[in-house]
């Protein structure tokens, strides 16, 4: 099963509706409640982060048997420094994204712990493709 | 505790959920960063924050979170409560400060998380 989101640049009003969805999807597939609430957690992390600090992008979700591979695409910036990045507390969130409750420099931290696999593809003046595979 | 018993502890009010008010709630986990709520994988726990706004339903969703109490006399808006009745999610508030709601809660018996 092949499913694509697009997800805006700075709208945090729809901040979740990818995941929200995603998750619908997972439930209907009598996936475990916890592993579903793992992949979600790293999903929604995903979603944020390119509402809060990228020019936008997609979420890409392909369900196969064994497997959930997820695939966030956006369109830029990259990050300047992904080991920074990946430090808990670490955040170049703005104010704004911080009044909405994020910006805690956990989401991608929080990510690396939720999945089986990770890689990530960033580079500044780039953009940045995390691909994230989970074992059902 | 179950709900009602938490919102009898922070002479709190449910603004909607009714059907949650006897909820076996097992922990209590205070926040206003919503990364920090990502980080929880236990079930049966009430969120405590003082974030009133869409992103506090759209965690609590995402983390299979039921109850949420809004600290301070944070009114939910009708847009927050749109969105808990359709997740099922129940909101209320107290007048108390996140210190205080949570450290009375915690007296009463209240596990925490960490």
């Amino acid at each position: 099963m092949h499913e694509e989101f697009t997800i805006p640049s700075k709208d945090f009003s729809v901040a979740g509706d990818a995941s929200s969805k995603i998750k619908r999807i997972l439930k209907q597939l009598n996936i475990p409640p916890q592993r579903i609430k793992q992949i979600i957690v790293a999903v929604f992390e995903a979603e944020v982060n390119v509402i809060a600090h990228s020019y936008g992008g997609k979420i890409l979700c392909d369900i196969e048997e064994q497997r959930v591979l997820i695939d966030v695409i956006d369109t830029g910036p990259g990050i300047e420094n992904l080991e920074l990045a990946m430090t808990e507390g670490w955040s170049t969130a703005s104010s704004e994204v911080r009044e909405m409750g994020y910006g805690a420099g956990m989401g991608l931290p929080n990510i690396r712990k939720s999945c089986d696999d990770l890689k990530i593809y960033t580079k500044k003046g780039d953009h940045t493709h995390i691909s994230m595979q989970f074992v059902l | 505790m179950k709900l009602k018993e938490i919102l009898e502890c922070v002479d709190g009010k449910l603004v909607w959920g009714e059907s949650h008010l006897e909820d076996e709630v097992k922990r209590g986990f205070a926040s206003d960063l919503m990364s920090d709520v990502l980080t929880i994988l236990e079930d049966d726990i009430i969120l405590i924050t003082g974030l009133s706004n869409n992103q506090s339903i759209r965690t609590a969703e995402m983390s299979d979170i039921s109850n949420i109490l809004l600290v301070r006399n944070k009114r939910p808006s009708q847009t927050m409560v749109d969105m808990a009745k359709d997740l099922d999610i129940s909101l209320s508030y107290t007048p108390y400060s996140l210190f205080k709601a949570s450290g009375l809660l915690y007296a009463k018996g209240l596990k925490p998380v960490y």
